[in-house]
């Protein structure tokens, strides 16, 4: 028997920070102390606090540990696992603690406000091992509906919780399961789980891949029996080899234990699922692209109807969902739909899971109820904007969302709250920005994005996203004119109107709402030939103040051009004909002379 | 898509391991994109010839594949080198610096995002998102992702592989 648990954080994140050493200095450090009957060193999945990652918690009493070095390990297994000594400067900081000083994991800031239905098991339990899944209650729904229920009262289950799909759209998934539920046993059907996290600085599918696979197969099998189709796919992105790796030993570990394959729970239904690699295209995403791709075939979409609940994947009928949607599915069944639907606001039930990034204190996974306001999620369980910086806005959905500046802090998130604001849920990455990102560049970013990932079939996205893109280089090149904004306006809606997926119809949000809420410093960049937040290099100038400079030669020595000028111990001055603005100048003052404007 | 001059040097071994993929995905829906990955894998990248290859082996059209290899970022027609430098261009990398990160390998590796040095002791690529956004900004070299990357440090990891 075990007395002590260590668990080790091994996704992407803390593996990054080689939290694979850590482990190993663990398990060869308890050898050491023959403690290896004992304690039980296990590999988790993500447990939401990359920034301070490797993180490693020691059960009892849930001591949480940050920053963890093969040497800090071997440190806590001398001290706390062998002589009972909690060793503090290890532990969580102050900036995640609360005010009682209390530091255990369940108290601190960044964990206590969040809800963790979807990630519930997620740097609990050793997701490479089904018998842990199983130990918290995994398999138990899809236990029930194949032995007490029919197809349709899972269905009815579903619908009454209220659950949306947690892609982006917030298609209600009950509702996608009815479409698909006709003909049961008659025709062939499938069941697709996307797992094609595209949108880049969102990580919240690969966190439930990584630390609870099981929970999506399971889902998927319910899934499987609700509309009656015994095979199912994910699609995943082949960039996450540590999700695909464990996603294989979580279906095989599934088939041994009889769980997915024949005859399940003896009750004559049968389900297997297979695995498909992305193969980095973003318009995958889309539903009916995706399947395309599945088909071996370029990623393109095609017109809807045919809805995939009717003709979908090798033209059967078919149901995708995403992995944040599947993970909530097996709870929902076990507690109950009312239990689900008790969160939440009146149209978005639930939890949702972001990925917290960008210039926030505390970047890392979090999951809240709905109708959670921003403030709370960056203020409280962030931390706040990282060095003192001031807020600026919050960027949600990625290339097709948008951004939420400073005067909806407050707004409860949900699907309606953020569309009413020119926003979108997204599948959950949020970026905080502060007053060093420039919202025009950003635009441009999604924009480059976009262009590169635009799949060519629709003429208004191919080349109406190049043409704004055009535009907008122009504008952070200092050679934009006021009526580039109208015209930036005019194709956006153009290609808004003109595309026929989610890809090409959303391409154009960051613009829009960037200038909705950031029209001023579009207007600094084209009129004053300025780049507020100091990041648009063309517009940049490097200035030296004479009163400030020493003339020590240093700046003159460092720049690569040889664009400043001077004599020792006199104050220099920068040719900005010549000056390619590396900042390498003021990298190198010690005076603090140099200025960029 | 960058094609390369490159001559393709496959080896009669390679050439077995990859009939044996196709082989093991015969009769198999939509099998096309697996075989291509595990091709890939086995010649590191995906030249006309090893395209023919497939075509051969399982009697797709060699257009519908070309297709799908330039469809894809994953596929890549030019060879990686000896070792492969990715800098992650995702948001939350992005917003945190990654564009002078991508400056700096360009400057210390003498070559543009895409391309692979002469010696092909490096190649420089950039990606979407390795979902390590905890860190960013991120660069990876051989698999190794480097967290919390400054372009200082840039100089000193790649001295690490010269």
């Amino acid at each position: 028997m075990f007395h002590t648990y260590v668990l080790v954080c091994g996704g992407t994140g803390c593996d990054s920070n080689h939290s694979g050493e850590v482990i190993e200095t663990f398990k060869s450090k308890i050898k050491e102390a023959g403690l290896e009957d004992e304690v039980q060193v296990v590999a988790t999945g993500c447990q939401g606090l990359c920034a301070k990652g490797p993180i490693v918690v020691v059960h009892p009493g849930a001591v949480y540990y940050q920053e963890i070095t093969p040497a800090k390990a071997a440190v806590i297994v001398d001290e706390h696992i062998v002589k009972g000594r909690v060793v503090d400067k290890y532990r969580l900081t102050e900036e995640t603690a609360d005010e009682s000083g209390s530091l255990s994991i369940n108290d601190s800031n960044f964990y206590k406000q969040q809800v963790r239905i979807a990630l519930r098991n997620c740097g609990l339990i050793n997701p490479e091992d089904i018998r842990e899944y199983i130990g918290t209650g995994g398999y138990e729904a899809l236990g029930k509906v194949l032995t007490e229920m029919t197809p349709d009262e899972v269905i009815q289950v579903i619908l009454d919780s209220g659950l949306r799909g947690r892609g982006g759209a917030g298609f209600p998934t009950g509702k996608k399961w009815k479409f698909a539920s006709g003909n049961r046993g008659k025709v062939q059907k499938y069941v697709c789980c996307n797992a094609d996290e595209g949108d880049p600085g969102a990580f919240m599918d690969r966190s439930v891949l990584e630390g609870d696979p099981h929970s999506v197969l399971e889902a998927m099998a319910i899934a499987g029996y609700a509309i009656g189709a015994d095979q199912g796919y994910i699609y995943v992105r082949a960039e996450y080899p540590i999700a695909v790796k464990r996603l294989k030993i979580a279906i095989k570990q599934a088939e041994e234990y009889g769980l997915l394959g024949d005859n399940i729970f003896d009750s004559g239904f049968n389900f297997r699922i297979e695995l498909r690699l992305g193969a980095g295209a973003f318009v995958c995403g889309e539903e009916t692209a995706l399947m395309t791709s599945i088909e071996g075939n370029r990623g393109e979409p095609h017109p809807r109807p045919p809805f995939p609940a009717v003709k979908g994947l090798f033209q059967s009928p078919t149901i995708l969902n995403n992995v944040e949607t599947y993970a909530n599915i097996p709870e929902i069944i076990n507690k109950g739909a009312e239990w689900f639907s008790s969160m939440g606001t009146e149209t978005s039930k639930g939890t949702k899971v972001f990925a917290l990034g960008g210039k926030v204190n505390n970047t890392g996974l979090v999951e809240i109820p709905m109708g959670t306001t921003l403030r709370e999620v960056i203020e409280d369980i962030g931390g706040g904007v990282a060095n003192g910086k001031k807020f600026k806005a919050a960027q949600t959905g990625g290339p097709s969302g948008g951004c939420i500046p400073y005067t909806y802090y407050d707004i409860p998130i949900d699907y309606e709250n953020l569309k009413s604001i020119g926003c979108m849920m997204g599948s959950g990455g949020l970026i905080v920005m502060d007053e060093d990102t420039c919202m025009v560049d950003i635009a441009k970013f999604f924009l480059e994005f976009t262009v590169s990932e635009s799949c060519g079939k629709c003429t208004a996205c191919r080349i109406g996203t190049r043409r704004m893109l055009e535009i907008l280089t122009k504008i952070t090149e200092g050679k934009g004119e006021m009526e580039d904004l109208d015209k930036l306006e005019y194709l956006a809606k153009y290609v808004q109107a003109n595309s026929l997926c989610g890809l090409g119809q959303t391409a154009p949000n960051p613009v829009l709402s960037t200038l909705r809420y950031f029209r001023d410093e579009y207007v600094a960049h084209i009129k004053e030939k300025r780049c507020p937040a100091g990041v648009c290099k063309a517009l940049l100038r490097y200035e030296i103040d004479p009163d400030k400079c020493k003339g020590c030669t240093l700046c003159a020595r460092n720049c690569p051009v040889n664009a400043i000028s001077g004599e020792v111990k006199k104050p220099h001055v920068i040719n900005t004909a010549v000056c390619i603005k590396c900042g390498a100048c003021m990298d190198n003052c010690r005076f603090g002379a140099i200025t960029r404007k | 898509m960058k094609v390369s001059n490159v001559p393709f040097k496959g080896t009669r071994e390679q050439e077995v391991r990859l009939n044996k993929v196709i082989e093991s995905h015969k009769d198999e829906k939509g099998a096309l994109m697996p075989i291509m990955q595990e091709a890939q894998e086995i010649y590191g990248y995906l030249p006309y010839e090893v395209q023919k290859m497939i075509s051969d082996g399982t009697g797709i059209p060699i257009e519908k594949i070309y297709g799908v290899a330039t469809f894809y970022a994953q596929f890549t027609m030019s060879p990686k080198g000896e070792n492969e430098v990715s800098v992650c261009l995702g948001t939350a990398c992005y917003v945190k610096g990654a564009a002078a990160i991508l400056d700096a390998l360009e400057e210390e590796l003498g070559i543009k995002d895409g391309e692979c040095t002469s010696d092909r002791k490096f190649s420089l690529d950039t990606c979407r998102c390795v979902g390590a956004c905890g860190l960013a900004p991120v660069f990876i070299v051989n698999g190794e992702v480097y967290g919390k990357a400054t372009p200082d440090k840039v100089h000193e990891i790649i001295q690490k592989y010269r």
